[in-house]
């Protein structure tokens, strides 16, 4: 089948945007939210000149965007919507809501620090927050991966076996705002590879009376968590076959975790979004210099492919885990998670660096210390310390 | 009633039987029981209007008594009884006597 894409310059929210357009969710409540904001706006011009036919929901706050795609959802409507940071915040209890009715919503994530102090630049701490909502979550490298995992994004989280609501999380600025170039799919591609939506038991059917978010009282509430739990597991072999179709569709390929040059690696660096394409670089350079580096960039954060993980890192010397969020007075969460994957191999040295937060700059000088340290650690066997902070001031 | 495992629960929860809270017996959450005294009961239906269950009955438009499987004792059906001459149709008794 040949490959129907076209070539173009746009921003990471533009591709997002698109991507939106070309999925034509029946739903959209959104309330804008730097460096989201682009994504809704842009869609609303859709909206505006009858390119798509979304019903639009301007509402006052996230927490009622969130609510009003919960509604819309359960009716029996595919819903669309995007937030950041302190919108995602204030969407967090809503999140759980969605996730527990098991409502498949697509979200564009644009990740942003979260205040305090206020800051509208990239990190993942708005990411990071999302992890024990119940929701999927796929990290992007750049405008193409999160384009093509918004385009995957309908595919996965309808999937009969899974029915849970998705994030699709891209760097805010730095992948947003960008201009990069990419490939788009054609709208009839686009459409027949997302498919119809596909409703279970939707409240607009009022010819069957249903109720939905009962009180769960002791007697049952446990068994309702094992069975989302139960259904989470499932997206792993679902994002492996999606991703699979779509490589052989359209000629790009996907895991649950990208390995770069990681097959024989002593010395890997882990890393999400945005700066594993500033550590791919750095990795090449390190190559042709004689040492034996790696990267592995997580794809699938919720749920997370634990065993896959541990064994592709298990016979490295030394991992480096970069964390662009934190928690204070704990270990980065990405550490926590390669630490916990990594348990049962009793495998490479292991330690973690706080990079980037509030959109600080990771530079290729950072990416070389980083890999200096652990070339050392690959060496010597030791770590000085755990976790410890770059691109900050000491 | 046997109880469902994880396997075996409806997608999301999701109720699909309209009206089956009624299987749910919720009468043994009452300390206080309603007890009607038929003499002094003028049928205004005032009970079933108040009641925030379901657990005043009625046939052919009068008031029969309580379904006590569901009743959960608030009391406001003997709060809002208006009786006869000032005496209770509806009164509250400690649940056991």
């Amino acid at each position: 089948m040949p490959i129907t894409t076209k070539t173009v310059a746009v921003t990471g929210n533009q591709a997002i945007a698109e991507a939106f357009r070309q999925i034509n969710p029946d739903v959209m409540p959104a309330y804008p939210i730097t460096p989201s904001t682009d994504i809704v706006q842009r869609f609303s011009e859709f909206v505006n000149n009858g390119k798509v036919d979304t019903e639009f929901i301007t509402v006052e706050s996230e927490h009622s965007a969130m609510s009003a795609a919960i509604g819309a959802s359960a009716a029996g409507g595919r819903v669309a919507t995007a937030t950041s940071s302190q919108g995602m915040a204030l969407m967090w209890e809503m999140l759980h809501i969605a996730s527990g009715y098991r409502l498949p919503i697509l979200m564009a994530l644009v990740n942003r620090a979260l205040s305090a102090p206020l800051n509208i630049h990239g990190d993942h701490s708005d990411g990071m927050t999302m992890r024990d909502c119940g929701w999927i979550q796929l990290f992007c490298e750049n405008a193409q991966e999160a384009y093509d995992n918004m385009v995957m994004a309908p595919r996965i989280a309808e999937h009969l076996d899974v029915r849970l609501p998705i994030a699709v999380n891209l760097d805010g600025f730095i992948i947003s705002h960008s201009i990069e170039s990419m490939n788009y799919i054609t709208d009839e591609d686009v459409k027949s590879f997302v498919g119809e939506f596909q409703q279970i038991n939707p409240l607009l059917d009022t010819d069957n009376p249903k109720s939905i978010g009962a009180l769960v009282l002791p007697d049952y509430y446990m068994e309702h968590k094992r069975a989302q739990h139960e259904s989470t597991l499932k997206v792993m072999k679902v994002v492996e076959d999606v991703s699979a179709e779509f490589g052989k569709r359209f000629g790009r390929k996907y895991e649950l975790f990208e390995a770069y040059r990681l097959d024989d690696a002593e010395v890997v660096l882990v890393a999400l979004n945005s700066a594993a394409g500033t550590i791919k670089d750095e990795v090449d350079r390190y190559r042709e210099k004689g040492v034996k580096a790696g990267l592995l960039k997580p794809r699938l954060f919720r749920p997370f492919p634990y065993e896959k993980i541990g064994a592709a890192l298990k016979n490295a010397k030394a991992v480096c885990v970069m964390d662009r969020a934190d928690s204070y007075g704990g270990y980065g969460p990405m550490y926590m998670e390669i630490a916990s994957a990594l348990y049962p191999h009793r495998g490479p040295a292991l330690f973690n660096k706080i990079y980037g937060l509030g959109g600080r700059d990771l530079m290729p000088l950072d990416v070389d210390q980083v890999i200096e340290e652990t070339a050392e650690v690959a060496r010597t066997g030791k770590v000085k310390m755990v976790k410890e902070y770059i691109t900050v001031r000491n | 009633m046997k109880q469902m495992n994880w396997k075996e629960l409806p997608h999301a929860g999701t109720i699909l039987e309209a009206g089956n809270a009624h299987n749910y017996k919720t009468g043994s959450w009452r300390s206080l029981k309603p007890r009607w005294i038929e003499e002094n009961c003028i049928q205004c239906l005032f009970c079933w209007i108040y009641c925030p269950d379901s657990s005043v009955t009625v046939k052919d438009e009068k008031m029969t008594g309580f379904d006590y499987d569901h009743c959960k004792g608030c009391g406001v059906c003997a709060l809002e009884c208006p009786g006869k001459k000032g005496n209770k149709a509806i009164v509250m008794e400690k649940e056991g006597k």
